[in-house]
């Protein structure tokens, strides 16, 4: 494997000894006030109604669950390899529900 | 080689390597707790209306109360990673102690919030719940061991970072060698994580 796919892989950039660009303070305080203002507008959709308030669940918590997963556990500094095995994860993860909730719905 | 009787010390060294390796830890954690979230969606397509009743006696104001604990704990335990990257060695043992502070919070706000269900008579086992529909009790046996599983965890998130704390007292996490503290942060975003979908299932959409 050459050195610049190595470098793609893996998020090796050399910007910081551990590997990965080193942004500043205010992006995570920025990051920090959104997840907040989100958290604030799920409690405000959810005093709406149940439709509303499960609506508020399947959209707006996962918007909060990846910018930590993006931003605070860095996954946007890291690299092609890391982001695709936390990707299949997740879809993994999806199907698993889709199979559930189709199964529920037209049990 | 050895020099004029200095012995060379070869090290491996692989920080990516150990950042996947906490990612592939993260994701076997990930599919533990959707074992659970995928429980609580059948059951709650089951019992609606009993979910629904259950959930509107649950302290909505403490839950949310407890998410901005943990998210500002995430913002204190990310800014640590920041500071230790640039070797402001005193700011990233005020970003790590106050996660850790945040995480005791949590925990103390848990308990006072179980002491009150409990007070209520709302806990596995008791008569009070025994006299309630089936759905309600399975959402208080499914509130009860998923709260449970993760305060277990920010218990854990708690003590792991007590240690790297003192690592970096001791200058052995410092801006050349940080990818422990990464590691540790990267665990307690995932406690984060966790919460953030735990607040709307039993506090918020219930």
């Amino acid at each position: 494997m050459n050195e610049h796919l190595s470098e793609t892989l893996s998020g090796h950039s050399a910007a910081t000894p551990s590997g990965h660009a080193s942004p500043g303070y205010r992006t995570f305080v920025v990051v920090w006030a959104v997840l907040v203002a989100l958290t604030g507008l799920l409690v405000l959709v959810s005093r709406s109604g149940q439709s509303a308030a499960v609506w508020g669940l399947l959209l707006i918590t996962p918007v909060k669950a990846a910018l930590v997963f993006y931003f605070f556990m860095h996954l946007r500094y890291e690299g092609l390899l890391l982001k695709a095995v936390v990707g299949v994860a997740l879809v993994t993860l999806l199907i698993f529900f889709s199979l559930l909730f189709s199964d529920v719905a037209f049990h | 080689m050895s020099l004029a009787g200095t012995p060379h010390v070869e090290e491996h060294r692989d920080d990516f390597g150990a950042r996947l390796g906490m990612w592939l830890f993260l994701l076997t954690e990930m599919l533990l707790f959707s074992g659970l979230f995928l429980g609580y969606s059948y059951m709650r397509a089951r019992y609606p209306f009993e979910f629904h009743h259950a959930g509107s006696e649950m302290n909505a104001v403490l839950g949310v109360t407890n998410t901005l604990v943990l998210l500002t704990s995430s913002l204190t335990m990310v800014l640590a990673i920041v500071a230790i990257q640039r070797g402001e060695k005193r700011r990233a043992m005020l970003g790590v102690g106050g996660t850790i502070l945040l995480g005791a919070v949590f925990l103390v706000n848990k308990a006072f919030e179980w002491t009150a269900e409990i007070h209520h008579g709302n806990y596995p086992g008791s008569a009070h719940l025994a006299t309630l529909p089936p759905g309600e009790q399975v959402f208080f046996g499914l509130y009860y061991t998923m709260t449970g599983l993760h305060g277990l965890h920010v218990l854990v998130g708690i003590s792991v970072l007590s240690v790297m704390l003192e690592m970096v007292r001791r200058g052995r996490i410092n801006a050349d060698r940080f990818v422990t503290l990464e590691n540790g942060g990267l665990y307690w975003h995932l406690v984060d994580v966790v919460w953030i979908f735990l607040l709307p299932l039993f506090y918020l959409a219930a």
